[in-house]
Order: structure tokens, then sequence, then C-alpha cells
């Protein structure tokens, strides 16, 4: 009885450690893909065109991530994810990173057992308004009708935004973006309310989005990552330093168009140098190649590229970078050191 | 008789239990229940192990915490801060009207086109027949999101009844809009229940009146006639009523407690100013009262509405409304209170005002301001999803019953309308008075099972956003607290009690229409 009990505990921590030990690096390198979580379809941040190939600004970082793991950009594997599903999904190993513009939050990534391994997009829930509306401030609404998809922190901000300013409204809860959608261009709901990027998004493919404006009121701190299971730290440091050398780049000028050249030999910028591998050692640290960065970035560009391309200003999506402009710009986006 | 018995053999022996045709039938069912009794153990200990695992103990203090969300349709007052347990019951209320509108339409419905589909009218007999067959073979999901689509594209958005898009129905009183229909309603006073306990009177002579006219006729043979006498009863107790609370009311001199940036001291300065909101409690004399003097005085004004002079006192309070109609009594009093608990900024004045007219009842007609937010003001909003969610509901039931009602009606011997017939008694009093109420036996049973139905169905409103229990407790509550557990234990008790009140109704009747048998 205590022989079998031993032996039995003995193989569950076999069977643990054999587990453990099987790091999810291994696993993709062993499958020869990435499988990335990403949102079921939000233009600008992943969305699949006409012949199946999604893009977008989350959807870079999959490239991103499989660039510096793989060496090709096209080695992923997308899983389209719900707001209910998402996080399922990574915990049961259904995907090995998630980014799918979720927000970091205490409870998700200490109860829920995830890494957030950054910020990607720094967002925030803000209001969609007719421009015929006349309204120029979010406090200006009283008495709108306001459309909000049920069940999610928005519908709290909103309750209490219009609490602490004083003013009234008619809450409209519906479950899906498409649902708000048909309710707010019918005129059903005069306001729709949810993170600004998504509300960027969803104006971006209206017949006239000119003839709607967001407000200017942001009432919540939606930081937007990347996130990974809790208990492999060396797959967390990968997906986190991908992002960072995105980050870098852009900071540091090395674009897509002059990174062949900056990488070809060393040059005098020794931050550069490292970054790209003609110096020192990080691709090595990490378990990957030396030209891991140089990988990554070649893949979409830098963080400002893929910005610009996605939802940038020239975008349908039209968004400003405003926080999300780097640190030495007055924005909030800032990588650690490649040191 | 012991003669024939077999002899004794030992006593009872285990294996009787099972060989024993006495003890079989017992010994199984035993067998059964311990199985049962142990599987249902197992569910229950799993769920609380993996419950303690997840650290998440059976708990139902969040009932109490403050809900932070809000509910549009509320039959009671209702506020974010309120407690989640009073959301829940905001969704159960709203659950009930919707279940009882949709009860009431479906039975309506069905019965007409249960009966039209026995015309002998071929084509009226065949549009009954598809009808009955498109809603009773389409699921109700697809039904009820289809008529929110319907609402929501085809009617006219409030802002289009600026220009010349739109229109209002009936003469500028009823506004149909994509938000919901507003329509007129009647603003009473403090003792607007009078008006209840006169129809009552009202009721209550009238069938006296009849009574004495069958009487009379019974023993003479002649009806006396009795229209005058039935109409004086019909009217009398309500015109009583009417200018008895009238007088009374409007005898209330009102007091204003304004607050406002700076200090006013007539309703001319109010005027002047920003428009103000009126703290508003419907159905009572002061805010009926205080809206007639805005009115009067042409005073632009818009109403937040409230349920209970406390609820209104709140609002005040907290500067959700700045314009409380109080008794002159009362005002020194109640401005001693509002100073203590006020918060925000703003200036308290008092404002007098002689003018105290008005009938006991007043109509209040919706209307949509000149400028601003497009929104309706005053009436009664009837929403979108309250019409689309009871319309698809009960269009959907009334397929069923219609087929029940056909059953109960078949189920009459033909010779008991052939027997109407040579009485000569017309095919539509035939129906009204022979076969329908022998008809009622064979239906009431299988139209219980149906309005239990109507009400679990209800459970769709989600789909186009109407907030009953489904979607405050076993919705957001359950999301934003993630209690699952004690949200679904909850919810389901709550439906099994309205399905047993319901069936337990519907069983009272039954057994009072049901055939007495000597």
């Amino acid at each position: 009885m205590k022989n079998s009990t031993f032996v039995g505990t003995l193989a569950a921590a076999t069977f643990a450690a054999g587990f453990a030990a099987a790091g999810t690096l291994d696993d993709v390198k062993a499958k020869g893909f990435v499988q990335c979580g990403v949102s079921t379809g939000l233009v600008g941040f992943a969305a699949a065109d006409a012949n199946g190939n999604w893009d977008g600004f989350d959807v870079s970082i999959c490239r991103a991530v499989a660039a510096a793991t793989l060496g090709d950009a096209q080695a992923v594997k997308f899983t389209p994810t719900t707001g209910k599903t998402r996080f399922t999904a990574l915990a049961s190993g259904e995907v090995d990173l998630l980014a799918r513009n979720t927000t970091w939050t205490f409870s998700r990534d200490v109860d829920l057992k995830f890494t957030f391994v950054g910020v990607n997009y720094y967002d925030g829930q803000g209001f969609m308004v007719p421009k015929e509306l006349g309204v120029a401030s979010a406090k200006d609404l009283d008495g709108a009708t306001v459309c909000i998809q049920t069940g999610t922190t928005t519908e709290l901000n909103l309750a209490d935004f219009f609490r602490v300013n004083n003013i009234s409204y008619e809450p409209v809860p519906i479950e899906t973006n498409a649902e708000a959608q048909q309710q707010y261009l019918a005129g059903a709901c005069d306001v729709y309310t949810t993170d600004a990027s998504g509300l960027a998004a969803t104006r971006a493919t209206f017949e006239d989005p000119s003839a709607h404006v967001l407000l200017p009121e942001i009432i919540s701190k939606e930081p937007l990552g990347p996130l990974v299971r809790h208990g492999d730290d060396q797959w967390g440091d990968i997906v986190r330093w991908t992002l960072n050398a995105l980050v870098t780049a852009e900071e540091l000028g090395v674009t897509s168009a002059n990174i062949k050249e900056m990488g070809a030999a060393a040059g005098n910028n020794p931050e550069i140098n490292r970054l790209l591998g003609t110096e020192g050692n990080l691709g090595e640290q990490l378990g990957l190649s030396a030209d891991w960065a140089m990988k990554a970035i070649v893949a979409g560009g830098n963080y400002g590229e893929i910005f610009a391309r996605n939802i940038g200003e020239s975008t349908p999506i039209g968004l400003a970078r405003g926080l999300n402009a780097q640190w030495t710009d007055g924005g909030l986006i800032y990588s650690p050191p490649f040191r | 008789m012991s003669a024939t018995t077999d002899p004794k053999r030992g006593g009872f022996q285990l294996s009787q239990l099972i060989y024993d045709t006495r003890y079989r039938s017992m010994t199984i069912q035993i067998v059964a229940l311990v199985f049962f009794l142990l599987g249902l153990g197992w569910l229950l200990n799993n769920a609380a192990q993996n419950l303690a695992a997840l650290d998440k103990g059976l708990s139902f203090g969040f009932l109490g915490e403050a809900a932070g969300y809000d509910v549009n349709q509320k039959l009671v007052e209702y506020h974010n801060q309120m407690s989640h347990g009073r959301a829940a019951l905001v969704g159960v209320l709203n659950t009930l009207l919707v279940a009882v509108l949709g009860c009431i339409l479906a039975t309506f419905l069905g019965v007409i086109i249960g009966v039209l589909r026995l015309s002998n009218n071929w084509v009226v007999a065949r549009i009954m027949t598809f009808y009955i067959e498109m809603f009773r073979n389409v699921p109700v999901l697809l039904w009820i999101v289809l008529a929110m689509a319907i609402f929501i594209e085809n009617l006219p958005a409030p802002k289009s009844f600026r220009g010349d898009d739109a229109s209002m129905w009936f003469s500028e009183t009823v506004a149909v809009t994509n938000q919901g229909i507003f329509i007129p309603r009647i603003m009473g006073t403090d003792y607007w229940w009078l008006f209840g306990v006169a129809i009552v009177v009202s009721v209550f002579f009238w069938r006296g009146i009849n009574k004495w006219a069958s009487d009379k006729q019974d023993r003479s043979g002649l009806r006396p006639s009795t229209w005058l006498i039935r109409l004086v009863a019909l009217l009398l107790p309500v015109l009583v009523v009417y200018f008895a609370t009238t007088a009374f009311t409007s005898g209330h001199q009102r007091d204003f407690l304004v607050r406002s940036t700076t200090a006013v001291a007539s309703l001319d300065e109010i005027k002047a100013g920003k428009r103000p909101d009126l703290c508003f409690v419907g159905g009572s004399t002061s805010s009926l009262n205080a809206s007639r003097v805005l009115e009067k005085f042409d005073i632009k004004y818009r109403r937040k509405k409230y349920v209970t002079h406390g609820g209104a006192l709140e609002g005040f309070i907290s500067g959700k409304c700045s314009m409380l109609s109080i008794a002159d009594a009362d005002m020194d009093q109640v401005m001693a209170d509002v100073k203590e608990n006020i918060n925000g900024d703003g200036v308290l004045s008092a404002v007098s005002v002689d003018f105290t007219t008005g009938r006991a009842l007043q109509i209040d007609y919706p209307a949509l301001p000149a400028k601003g937010i497009p929104r309706f003001e005053g009436g009664t909003h009837i929403r979108g999803s309250l019409i689309a969610l009871t319309l698809a509901l009960a269009l959907y039931t009334a397929a069923f019953i219609a087929e029940i009602v056909r059953a109960g009606i078949m189920a009459i011997n033909k010779g008991q309308s052939e027997a109407a017939f040579a009485l000569g008694l017309r095919p539509n009093r035939t129906m009204n008075l022979v076969v329908l109420p022998q008809a009622l036996r064979v239906i009431i049973p299988p139209l219980i099972s149906n309005y239990l139905n109507l009400t679990k169905n209800s459970s769709l409103a989600i789909a186009v956003g109407y907030m009953d229990i489904t979607g405050t407790l076993g919705g957001i509550t359950l999301n934003q607290t993630g209690r699952e557990m004690e949200s679904l234990l909850i919810l389901m008790a709550i439906y099994l009690a309205i399905s047993l009140t319901i069936s337990s109704i519907m069983n009272w009747y039954n057994e009072s229409v049901k055939l007495r048998e000597r």
C-alpha cells in the first residue's frame, strides 16, 4: 500500500517535471509554428482578409514572435477567441500566446495566473457620437441613450462616470459589437461607448466615418498587451523582449528600410549593435539565434511602423499616437534597455 | 385457511430480497434510491470541493454589495449604488411584467386564431394555418431578434421628429420611435387610489342594479328599463372622487427648494437661469402641482423621475435634480435636513409661489425638446425591447394556444352546436355560450404549460437587451461578482417559484371550471 502510493507520487512528480521541462519554445520549435490567440475580428487589430490572411496590430506581435523564434513570420496559426473564451484557450495550452486587445488587470494577472509581458497599446474607454448631435464633451450627454456591451468593465465605468458628473442616461445593454453598431447607426442609441481603439475601428467600417466623432473624454485606463501562461519564464521572456525589441527599434531609428544595412556589420551605436546581434550574445541568452531581434523587426517593421500601417492616422481607423508615442515624444511607450 | 399455507421454513432469509416477489420491487426501489442519493451527494460534494479549491465557498453576501450598474426599465426605485439584491428585484419585476403581458396577449390571439382556423371560410382558415405553422416551426429566439430588428430599422429615430421626416401620431400625442413608444400618461395626485375605489363601487352598483332588474323580471315577467340609472351608477362615484380630490389638492400652497449657482428669490429668476431639473415623483400631488406651476410660468424644465418622495429627496441631496417641491409647512425642516447632508456645490434657496389650481387628473403628453439630445420628455416610455420581446413571445405562444383551442373545440360533440343552431342561436353566440365554455375544460390543462413556457422563454430577453432577472442577476451580477453558483441557484429558485405560482393559480381556475360530477 505504502509502496504503491510512493510509486504513484513519483510517477506524478516525474510527469509534472516532464511537463514543465518541455517548454513552450521547444514545443513551438517542434511543431514549426506559433499558435496565437487573436480576436474574432476587429479591423486594424486582428482581422482576416478575403484570402484568410490575418493582419493587424495584434497580429503583428504574433508574427514578430514567430520570426524571432522560427525565423519565419508566416509560421503562425491563429485561433480566433471571444471575450469569454480567450482565457480558457490560453490556460489550457490551446494557444501559445494571446494577443487580443486584453486589458492588463490585477485579477487577470494574479487570480487567472497569466503573465502580461508588456503593454502594446494604452487604451481607455471613450464615447462615439454622431457629429450632428452637436456634442463636444461627454459631460453634455445628459439624458442620452447609451449603447453599452453588457457584462464588461465598461458598464461599471459608465455608471461611475455619469454618477460622478451628476448626469442621467438611459443604458441600452447589448451583447456584441455588431449589435451595438446596428442600434447606433439606426439612431436607437445616441452614443456608443467601449474602448476608444475599438470605437475607432468600428467607425472605420461605417459608410461615412466622418459623420461620427470620438469625444475627448477617456474615462478609464485600459492597458492592452500580449500575455502568456504563468510558469514558463523563458517563453515569457521571449515574447516580452520581442515586444521590447520592436519598441527599442523605433526609439533608435531602426526601420525595416535601414535594418539590412545596420545589421550587416557592427556600427558605432552599441545598443543597436546589441539589439541586432552584431555585438554581445543577447540572442544566445534567450535561447535564440543572434539575429532574433533583426528577424522580428524585418517581419513587420518597428513598433511605429506597425502602428502606422495598421491603425495609424493614415489608415481608415486613424488613431493618433497620443499615449502610445515613444517616451522621447512624450508618450508612454518605453522599453527597458538592451544590455 | 391456515391449513393450506406452506410450512414455515426458518425465518426471513436475505436472498428473499431478490427472489421473493413480495420484497423484490421494494429492494429495487431502495437500491435505486441509494444510487440516486449517492449520485446527488457526489455532485454536491464535487461542487463544494471545487469551490473550496478555488477559495470560493458558497456565500450570498454579494447580494448586499453595491451593484454598480444601471438598468433602464425599473418598476421600483433603483440606482447603481443600490445592492445586487435590489437589481435582482428589478429584474424579477421585469420578468413578471413581460410574462403577464405576454400571457394575456397570447391567450387573446390564440383563442381568436384557434377559432378562426376552424372557420368555414376557406381563405381565413388557410391563413390561420399558415400563421400557426410559421410561428410554431421557427425557434422563438429568431422571432425575438427579428421583432427587434424590424423595430429598430423601420421606425424613425427620435431625432427625425425634429424635422419633417417623422411626426407623432393621433394629433401629436403618441410618438413611435425606434427607442420605443412614448404615450401620454395620466398624472394623478396622492389620492389617485380613490379612483380605483370609485370604479369598484361602480361595478358593485352596476351588478346590484342588474340583479334587481332580473329579480323583478322573474317576478313580473317585465324587465324595467335601467340604462339611465346604470349610467348614473357608472359615472357618479368617479365624478364625485374627481371633484372632491380636485377641490382638496388644488388648495395646496407649493414652495420650491432650489439649488443653483446663485441664490434665487422668484420663479422669474429661475426662468432666466439654467434649465432646472425637477425632482418628480409620479402620481403625487406635489409634483403634479409643481409641474403645473412651472408650465404656467413658461419655465423650461426637465423631469427627473423618482418613485418615492424619499428617492426624490435623495436625488436632490446628491445633486441629480435641482428643484424640489415641498409643502409650505415642511419647508424649514426639509431645508435643515438637506443642508446637513448635501454634497456638491450650489446655493440653496426657497421660492414661494401663490399658484395652486388644477384638476385632480392631468394628461401628460410626450414632447421632444427643441434642441440638445433628442429624447422625448414626459408621458410613458414603453421601450422597444419590451415591445419586441412581448410581441415575439406572444405571437409564438399564440400559435400553440391556437392549436389547443382548436383541439378543445373539436372535442365538443357537433350535436351541441347543431342543437344550438336549432334553437336559433347565431354562430358567434353558439361559440361563446355553448361551445367555448365546454371546450375550456379540455383547453386549460395544456394552456398552463404554455403559460409556463412563455415565462421561461422570457429568459431570452438579453437578445434584445431587456433587463429581466436573467439579464441582471444571471448576467451582469454574475459576471461582475464571479459568484456563478450562488447566482444560478437563486435564479433557478426564482423561476421555480414563478412557475409554481402560475400553475397553482391555473390549477385553481381549472378546478372551478371543470365538470362537476354527481
